[in-house]
């Protein structure tokens, strides 16, 4: 049987429609589809795509399984390596990682492993009555701080292992990035739920309110009785450019604009915390954060919504799929533009006019692509004298984060270094400090789900030796 | 669950609680503050801590019922509970080194001004206290404050109460009798803040000013705090809320305050319609 050269198409709500309401926008794969994007697998000898996984999931083991339907089992194997499958096979960037090493891919499209992994996931959660089988406790604690990726794959891993394992958590709500950061429409918050739930029917205890730093320290952990710690504290506060005009009313970091909208629930109507329904709208950046801000805008019935990026197209950092989503639905890239001011409205004459202060534009520069960086990327370089405003009464800064201070200041001999993020060793998550450990944005900075995940799971994993060899 | 232990009506638009939440009455100082929502559907609000038991692992909370979440605050009693309560966030009021202190507080702001003060007297610092409302009827924490001040001036705008005339005039009247506070502390409205800053000028009197802006997380994440201090851009939530009197931007401030003003009118009305609904 000739292999189909192209991946199963991903079933997506219409563009036009879904660029209205805050719905999953992928609606993912039926059995037969399933099945059938299973036998393009050439279940190769060397398994490259398990070396592009930062969980390391025995890919071509839980394909076999779903070509012969057998779907509970491949949810086993899944889940044997990855805490929050469902979650994974929405938001990982598989194209940079299992499917970039697909073998297939080399003379077709590789195969669509993150599209199984959330039928697999899907399956499961659809039907799972079954209660997990609890393993025999091993009396010992370990406290993590957030229940971000990070955070509660570290706390399943250990948990599964016998330990007792508390999750604090600052925010009311668990899940960290995965529910004040990403959509909706990107990632349904009863997914988020249902995997949490899976974590608690291990044994995994989830504190919320308690900001470590504040409410509780590092130190007091262990002096109540927890062995070791792991923080997985995530991203800190945004950054902003520097320009004039970045405090005018109508000015967001994509944090502020993503947390009012899905932590604080104000794409509802009806929500307590208000969030602004701007006609134009303007994202500065190009990451993921960026795209979920800019799908998010339109769907709160912005009439245009403009990405501005200072390099071009292929250097855009955020995932394929959600540029590609992102276009469909009329989000026009402004690339190789960047922010010099953001203009807001003011009438001397009249101090008490309502309109005073709020944001009517952004003044932009053009640039080109000069030589390559120290990471490689082309630098872009202003085109002196091409500047020109784009309208808008809402601008949203998406660029980047630099880490919460509030562990850092709180915790004696953690070292962290020079932007802030907290040093470790990279092959086991262990930081300066005796007993405790770090992963996740806390350590690199604004990175990705799965590569927080990853490093929950290193942690995990040298925590256990660490206490064993006590 | 956090529980509301004690309730009083300091004035008709001023209620003061007794939330049952060890962790931050533990750790609880003057000046930080808490995030709570009053139930499953609620928005975060900022309040700042107005003292704390911490045998009894309560925190006290006063707040002015000026939108839809603090009039469904208000709305709750003794027994019922609040579904978050988080902190406490921001920093603590400096208070070494103080030998002399002046406070001043506006209306609601007093409640926030009043355990600093009480702090520092019993710290041993010589605390005068001035503290304003607009009339008799908005008056709180008149004898707390007597009870902790060396002196005390209180001030209403119409002199239905007290002294007639702004917090400003018996600040201006001590620094220029020749008063040396090593500190002014002054919590209250922006524009009340940016007179004192203005009054203690000339007289080159350190001012220390507690801002609470927009706030959504509180621990440092979101940036809707932000706030220009010193020319640079500072988070009220972990850096503040006490700043530098002579380096905020309070113009800024007092505009970046308004940006939501249209949304809680309109809450406002809503919800005064469904008390009006109640009553019938």
């Amino acid at each position: 049987m000739a292999i189909q050269p192209k991946k199963h198409e991903m079933p997506v709500q219409d563009a036009k429609v879904r660029a209205r309401n805050f719905e999953e926008v992928a609606l993912g794969y039926d059995e037969k589809t399933a099945v059938a994007e299973a036998q393009r697998c050439l279940n190769c000898k060397n398994r490259p795509c398990v070396s592009g996984c930062p969980v390391n999931i025995a890919i071509p083991e839980f394909i076999s399984k779903v070509k012969t339907g057998e779907f509970e089992e491949a949810y086993k194997i899944i889940s044997a390596s990855s805490s929050l499958p469902a979650v994974c096979g929405r938001v990982c960037p598989q194209e940079t990682q299992c499917e970039s090493k697909c073998t297939l891919g080399i003379k077709f499209e590789p195969v669509g492993i993150g599209r199984l992994e959330r039928f697999v996931a899907d399956y499961h959660n659809g039907r799972s009555g079954e209660k997990a089988e609890l393993p025999a406790p091993n009396g010992h604690k370990v406290a993590v701080i957030g229940s971000g990726p990070s955070g509660l794959t570290c706390a399943g891993d250990l948990a599964k292992k016998g330990y007792k394992v508390n999750v604090f958590e600052a925010l009311h709500t668990a899940g960290g990035v995965l529910v004040y950061g990403i959509p909706e429409f990107r990632l349904p918050k009863s997914i988020v739920k249902q995997e949490v739930e899976a974590l608690k029917s291990y044994g995994v205890e989830i504190d919320t309110n308690v900001v470590v730093g504040k409410t509780l320290t590092v130190d007091e952990l262990f002096d109540m009785g927890f062995e070791a710690v792991f923080i997985g504290s995530g991203a800190g506060l945004p950054r902003f450019m520097g320009i004039p005009g970045e405090s005018l009313k109508g000015v967001y970091s994509a944090n502020e604009f993503l947390t009012r909208s899905n932590l604080m629930k104000a794409y509802k109507e009806g929500s307590d915390t208000p969030i602004m329904h701007a006609k134009h709208v303007v994202v500065v950046g190009g990451g993921n954060v960026a795209m979920d801000a800019a799908r998010t805008a339109l769907r709160l019935g912005a009439e245009s919504v403009r990405i501005v990026y200072r390099r071009s197209m292929a250097e855009l950092p955020a995932r394929r799929e959600e540029v590609e989503h992102a276009e469909e639905e009329g989000i026009v890239f402004d690339v190789l533009r960047n922010p010099v001011e953001i203009i807001g409205y003011h009438d001397p004459e009249n101090k008490r006019d309502p309109k005073n202060g709020f944001v009517t534009g952004v003044k932009v520069i053009r640039c080109e692509l000069g030589e390559p960086d120290e990471k490689g990327r082309r630098r872009p370089v202003e085109i002196p004298g091409s500047e020109y405003v784009i309208d808008a009464d809402c601008v949203i800064m998406s660029i980047g984060t630099s880490p919460n201070p509030l562990i850092k200041n709180t915790t004696d001999g953690l070292e962290v270094n020079r932007r802030g993020g907290i040093v470790v060793e990279e092959s086991t998550g262990k930081t300066s400090k005796e007993g405790v450990y770090a992963g996740g944005d806390a350590v690199t900075g604004a990175a990705t789900v799965i590569l927080a995940m990853g490093a929950g799971k290193t942690a995990a994993k040298a925590i256990d030796e660490y206490l064993r060899s006590r | 669950m956090y529980e509301i232990i004690s309730k009083r009506t300091l004035n008709p638009t001023v209620t003061m609680m007794d939330i049952y939440a060890p962790l931050v009455a533990k750790k609880a100082e003057p000046g930080q503050f808490i995030i709570l929502r009053v139930d499953e559907e609620g928005e975060r609000i900022p309040l700042t801590v107005a003292g704390y038991d911490r045998a009894a692992g309560t925190v006290k909370i006063i707040f002015q019922i000026v939108g839809a979440t603090t009039m469904k605050l208000d709305r709750k009693n003794v027994g019922e509970c609040l579904a978050d309560f988080c902190g406490p966030l921001g920093r603590a009021t400096e208070t070494d080194g103080l030998g002399k202190v002046c406070i001043v507080g506006g209306g609601v702001g007093c409640a926030i001004a009043l355990p600093v003060a009480q702090k520092l007297h019993s710290l041993g610092c010589e605390v005068h206290s001035v503290i304003g409302f607009r009339n008799k009827d908005l008056l709180i924490l008149e004898d707390e404050f007597r009870a902790c001040s060396a002196r005390l001036d209180v001030m209403t705008d119409d002199g239905s109460y007290g002294r007639k005339g702004v917090v400003t005039e018996p600040l201006k009247e001590a620094l220029e009798g020749g008063e040396k506070y090593d500190m002014v502390i002054a919590i209250g409205p922006l524009v009340m803040m940016k007179f004192v800053v203005a009054t203690a000028r000339p007289f080159g009197v350190p001012v220390t000013v507690s801002m609470n802006p927009i706030m959504i997380d509180g621990t440092g994440m979101c940036g809707g705090c932000r706030l220009t201090v010193g020319g640079s851009t500072k988070f009220a939530c972990v850096d503040g809320p006490d700043f530098d009197g002579y380096e905020v931007d309070f113009d800024e401030a007092m505009e970046r305050s308004r940006m939501y003003s249209d949304f809680e009118a309109r809450a406002r009305e809503e919800a005064c319609n469904l008390f009006k609904k109640e009553v019938e």
